[in-house]
């Protein structure tokens, strides 16, 4: 008698989930219009994903279903455009599972002349303004822990938590591929279980579009926001070089190609507004959905969404 | 050999030369990293259970198994005896490998039988099976919800849930698979 995702009461018992959703959707906008945050709708179907190494897109036609808004908003904040923000639709291919979702709600918002660190600043008061509008309560009870969210945020060196936590230090585990499987198995389950954990500075291998650390060039100012040890947030300071960021492109294509992957064809418009000189600037792509997951405590990322599409119909 | 990409609940692996099925899958993506595989595997023959995760890059073995279609003859003591649709040749399974299954079997029933290396490992059964309610207290008048539910008991015995509207003596379809309850057949 497990819930289907088709079955008609499933819809009905929803209710309390999709007005949760609409509380803290309402809270995103008054938090971003109150600091005077431009919402930018940009477009969904777009005729180059970014290249990721490992974020593979969904053919749209002759294009691609965005993976993130990322690059447009970009080009808008190179335009001049100083604060910006979105919610909307993201699809990320063959993804899905109890915390993946191959189409899913993300917020992105990102600022001018600004770093990682403010960014950071910015999801603390946005955490907390969501789950006091929603939730009229600052504390959250989600896997079996309660996270005050009120409380200072753990700050949390990505290179610390794995000589901690999984024995060996982070660009270690990157060299020799082992990375994400110790994050997983031995890192994460010691996230972000009384309050908020940020994982933060990640070696440069884990970082796309992050800026190096001026201080220590082999590692990105980027961080990762966890609430137990689920991720909710990922943040960076962004990556102003035009030929570094082409030659990182262009290393991510080669091992795309070299793993028999689709390599996409860089956003040139993209590259060309990098050329003409971007400012400092940092954003911060948040899971709605998962934040939603947090608040409402669910056990997975099918309980918050209405119509899961590539939900594993075996969930 | 199976690519990471291929494994899915109820996939049997082989692991350092052990037979293993997958209980539990997960797919999962830190970060912006490498796509993993979390899995829950079980002993094939001794039933423990441990946690894997594999990486897109992983090869996973495939273990020594086959399937022979059987019909359920009689039970001796701990013992099932199934025969070999064909050859007759009579295959006897212990109550531990059948799990809940030993309550849903009727003479004569067509299964299927996995075996590793000669020995049974896992019993298919028919997907559904009819069954009559042996006992359940009376459930709220006109309550037809399918998502509130309460305990019953098979004449075998077998204790599983049943909605509130489902009564004592009426026969319910059963899914082998979960042993849960799928619909009411007939009212008693």
């Amino acid at each position: 008698m497990s819930a289907r995702h088709d079955d008609p009461h499933r819809l009905r018992d929803l209710q309390p989930v999709l007005r949760l959703r609409q509380a803290v959707l309402s809270a995103v906008r008054a938090f971003f219009v109150e600091r005077d945050f431009l919402e930018v709708t940009t477009p969904v179907r777009i005729p180059t994903p970014a290249l990721e190494d490992y974020i593979d897109a969904l053919p749209s036609g002759d294009a691609y279903l965005r993976t993130s808004p990322e690059l447009h908003m970009k080009r808008l904040l190179a335009a001049g455009h100083p604060r910006l923000f979105q919610i909307g639709p993201c699809f990320r291919a063959g993804e899905s599972g109890r915390m993946h979702l191959t189409e899913f709600t993300m917020l992105e918002w990102y600022r001018l002349e600004a770093g990682y660190r403010q960014i950071l600043d910015d999801t603390v008061a946005l955490v907390r303004h969501c789950a006091q509008s929603a939730l009229g309560r600052t504390t959250c009870r989600f896997r079996e822990r309660d996270i005050d969210l009120a409380a200072p945020w753990d700050i949390l060196g990505v290179d610390e938590a794995f000589r901690t936590h999984a024995g060996e230090g982070a660009a270690a585990a990157a060299a020799g591929g082992r990375f994400e499987t110790l994050l997983v198995e031995r890192v994460e389950p010691h996230l972000g279980g009384e309050r908020p954990t940020v994982l933060i500075d990640y070696p440069l291998a884990c970082g796309a579009l992050a800026k190096r650390k001026p201080d220590a060039p082999d590692w990105v100012e980027r961080w990762e926001l966890y609430m137990a040890g689920l991720e909710v947030v990922n943040a960076c300071s962004e990556l102003g070089d035009a030929p570094e960021q082409r030659r990182r492109f262009e290393a991510t294509a080669r091992l795309r190609a070299a793993e028999g992957r689709p390599v996409y064809p860089i956003d040139e418009p993209f590259m060309a507004a990098l050329e003409r000189g971007l400012p400092a600037m940092a954003g911060a792509a948040l899971g709605v959905d998962r934040l939603l997951m947090v608040f409402a405590d669910a056990g997975c990322i099918q309980d918050v969404v209405a119509f899961p599409a590539g939900a594993d119909p075996a969930l | 050999m199976y690519e990471a990409s291929d494994l899915r609940k109820g996939l049997k692996i082989e692991l350092d030369g052990e037979p293993y099925i997958v209980t539990e899958f997960d797919f999962c993506k830190p970060g912006k990293g490498q796509a993993l595989y979390r899995c829950r595997i079980k002993h094939l023959l001794n039933g423990s259970t441990m946690e894997k995760t594999f990486r897109v890059v992983d090869k996973i073995g495939t273990p020594d198994i086959y399937q022979r279609e059987v019909i359920y003859s009689y039970q001796e003591g701990d013992h099932y005896v199934f025969s070999d649709a064909k050859t007759f040749e009579e295959i006897r399974v212990t109550a531990q490998v059948l799990g809940h299954s030993i309550y849903f079997l009727d003479d004569s029933m067509p299964c299927t039988i996995v075996l590793y290396r000669e020995k049974p490992v896992e019993v298919t059964l028919p997907i559904f099976v009819e069954k009559k309610i042996g006992f359940t207290e009376p459930g709220a008048r006109g309550d037809t919800a399918t998502n509130v539910t309460k305990p019953a008991t098979l004449e075998n015995g077998y204790e599983f849930r049943i909605p509130l509207f489902v009564n004592q003596g009426d026969t319910v379809r059963i899914d082998t698979r979960t042993g849960e309850y799928n619909e009411r057949v007939s009212k008693a």
